[in-house]
């Protein structure tokens, strides 16, 4: 029985064009700094590869940096920051959000413990970054803004463009983690008014392990891998050639997918919504339905605890996520949820399902046929009654 | 195209078989009528579970729970509840997570404080019936282990004034013991156990 695997958020199956290129390069194992022809030959496959990213968020070849995924591209952004307050800048303040990757929220844990000033805007009951309450967070010793652009659990996109705006109103840098967005809504650096965005190829069907960082023209850099030369000395490291030509086709189908993309997860996903609500009683749907992420739908389900749900789900084959503690090994349920005024037994009973581009309306169906009962026998042996 | 490798279920087959076939639930439509009722553990932490006994010669004749919690709360639950039925009170009383964890093959580290609470249901249920019935509790103070040797204080003490709300914090145990205020070296078990009665009693 093939899985229906609906945690696309989590990572996505590599697109079958990204995997016969892959497979077809496997080979190339010349070291794309070398001058001679081998060494030549995977330069130019890199070089591809960074057309195809840049021109999937607007942006110029010479503004992307290849790294090795989204946790480290927002790492450098936060590290630069760091640098550039201990470098003595007028500018020593660092707002983000409260409900930003953990790879954001870790960072600023890190820093914070070391002193140094973040602020977390809230978000209101969709999950969305409240602007007039990161406004006023905003002042002339904000060195940086980072706001994701669409949020992995609850799938609602965040107001970047506004608040970029206002970042550069008062002077400071913006940064977007765009993860999740790429492949499914239009992300434009310059639309967008972005400093820095950070992106990860295995999101939108590339391979694992690779992603890029783009660091508008003139906005500040510093190198935190040392050792050569490679990316302008900004990143030293052997180039992950065959991830980076993967990335670079899976950048140039996201770019020729994208409407179609984005139409088709929203139909699959409006399909889900309603069915569900249609064949499951009391249920709540999480996170904006008006600015979401196209193929991202979270439901809780009062009086039903998500890992128990998630497993019942896995024993038919059926792949999604959850908020629950007991998925993380911690005892808090999803951050995220909370973050947004969520009580915490509906953290604890809510199921991400996040489509791709290989679901079917079939895989939707059996979702819709399998999951009630589920719902149903777990209800019927909670403490809890609905 | 066929990979290489194939996990197992997240957890043993045991825990497979409760999961999927729970055990003595207490149904909505049964006609079951408790003698004893014991209810722990929280939503805040996502396990809550309840634990209804019947009672006949001074043993456990029947017994149902439900739970709201995860795959290892639901089959430590169904797993505590096939032990438990036959036991005599006292036996019942001392089941531990251990003994339920492993009958169950294992569980992971990280399950077994937050989702075994079972064997603590079933002996709020005995303490209820205890009571309801003016049976004094002999089996309290024999389960009750010192933890502090120096002042005398023992687990069951703690269980109580966690469990009454009395004492959330250590430097609130510590007040109304005078536990840990000797040599100090059960501090880290006391903070243990702390965390361990508030997670419990939802504090």
């Amino acid at each position: 029985m093939k899985p229906i695997y609906m945690d696309n958020n989590a990572t996505t199956q590599m697109a079958d064009e990204v995997a016969s290129l892959m497979r077809d390069n496997l080979t190339l194992y010349g070291n794309a700094s070398s001058m001679h022809t081998l060494g030549r030959n995977a330069s130019s496959g890199l070089e591809w590869a960074r057309g195809m990213c840049a021109s999937l968020i607007d942006a110029e070849s010479e503004e992307i940096y290849f790294t090795s995924g989204a946790s480290e591209s927002n790492n450098t952004v936060f590290n630069i920051a760091r640098e550039l307050i201990d470098s003595h800048s007028k500018r020593n303040r660092i707002v983000t959000s409260t409900i930003e990757h953990p790879s954001i929220i870790e960072e600023v844990k890190y820093l914070k413990e070391k002193g140094y000033r973040v602020d977390e805007a809230p978000v209101d009951s969709s999950g969305m970054v409240i602007v007039s309450e990161l406004e006023k967070l905003l002042g002339d010793d904000v060195l940086l803004v980072s706001i994701m652009t669409g949020n992995n659990e609850t799938g609602t996109i965040q107001p970047v463009k506004k608040i970029s705006t206002l970042a550069h109103a008062c002077g400071a840098l913006m940064h977007s983690d765009a993860t999740q967005a790429i492949g499914k809504i239009p992300v434009s650096v310059k639309d967008l008014g972005l400093d820095y965005l950070s992106m990860s190829a295995h999101k939108f069907y590339g391979p694992k392990g690779v992603g890029a960082l783009y660091v508008r023209k003139g906005a500040p850099i510093m190198p935190f891998v040392h050792g050569g030369h490679q990316e302008k000395g900004y990143r030293a490291g052997t180039y992950n050639n065959l991830g980076i030509i993967g990335m670079g086709e899976a950048a140039r189908l996201a770019a020729q997918n994208l409407e179609r993309e984005h139409d088709y997860l929203w139909s699959l996903r409006e399909r889900l919504r309603k069915g569900l609500l249609a064949s499951i009683p009391d249920i709540v749907i999480n996170g904006n339905q008006e600015h979401c992420l196209p193929g991202t739908l979270n439901v809780s389900f009062p009086c039903a605890e998500g890992e128990s749900i998630l497993l019942y789900l896995d024993m038919e084959g059926i792949e999604v996520s959850t908020g629950s503690a007991c998925a993380t090994g911690s005892l808090e349920p999803s951050y995220v949820l909370l973050a947004s005024g969520l009580d915490v037994e509906l953290a604890h009973g809510s199921i991400r399902f996040s489509l791709g581009r290989y679901n079917t309306t079939e895989d939707v169906d059996t979702v819709i046929q399998k999951l009630p009962p589920i719902i149903e026998r777990v209800r019927s042996m909670s403490t809890r009654k609905v | 195209m066929a990979n290489s490798f194939m996990a197992q279920w997240v957890y043993t087959d045991t825990v497979k078989d409760h999961f999927m076939n729970p055990r003595n639930i207490w149904k909505d439509d049964e006609d079951f009528t408790p003698d004893g009722v014991g209810e722990v553990g929280s939503l805040a932490c996502g396990d809550q579970m309840r634990v209804g006994i019947k009672v006949s010669d001074g043993r456990i004749k029947d017994l149902r729970w439900l739970t709201y919690g995860c795959a290892s709360a639901i089959a430590s639950t169904s797993m505590m509840s096939e032990m438990a039925i036959g036991m005599t009170l006292e036996e019942a009383y001392h089941l531990t997570p251990q003994m339920i964890t492993e009958s169950l093959g294992g569980l992971p580290e990280h399950k077994f404080h937050c989702s075994v609470l079972g064997d603590k249901a079933l002996r709020a249920a005995i303490d209820d019936y205890l009571e309801k019935n003016g049976i004094e509790n002999t089996y309290k103070a024999k389960t009750a282990r010192i933890v502090c040797e120096c002042k005398g204080v023992t687990d069951t003490r703690i269980e109580e004034l966690v469990k009454s709300g009395e004492c959330l914090t250590f430097d609130s145990l510590s007040q109304k013991t005078g536990c840990s205020t000797v040599c100090g070296k059960c501090r880290n078990e006391i903070i243990a156990l702390l965390e361990e009665y508030k997670h419990i009693y939802g504090k």
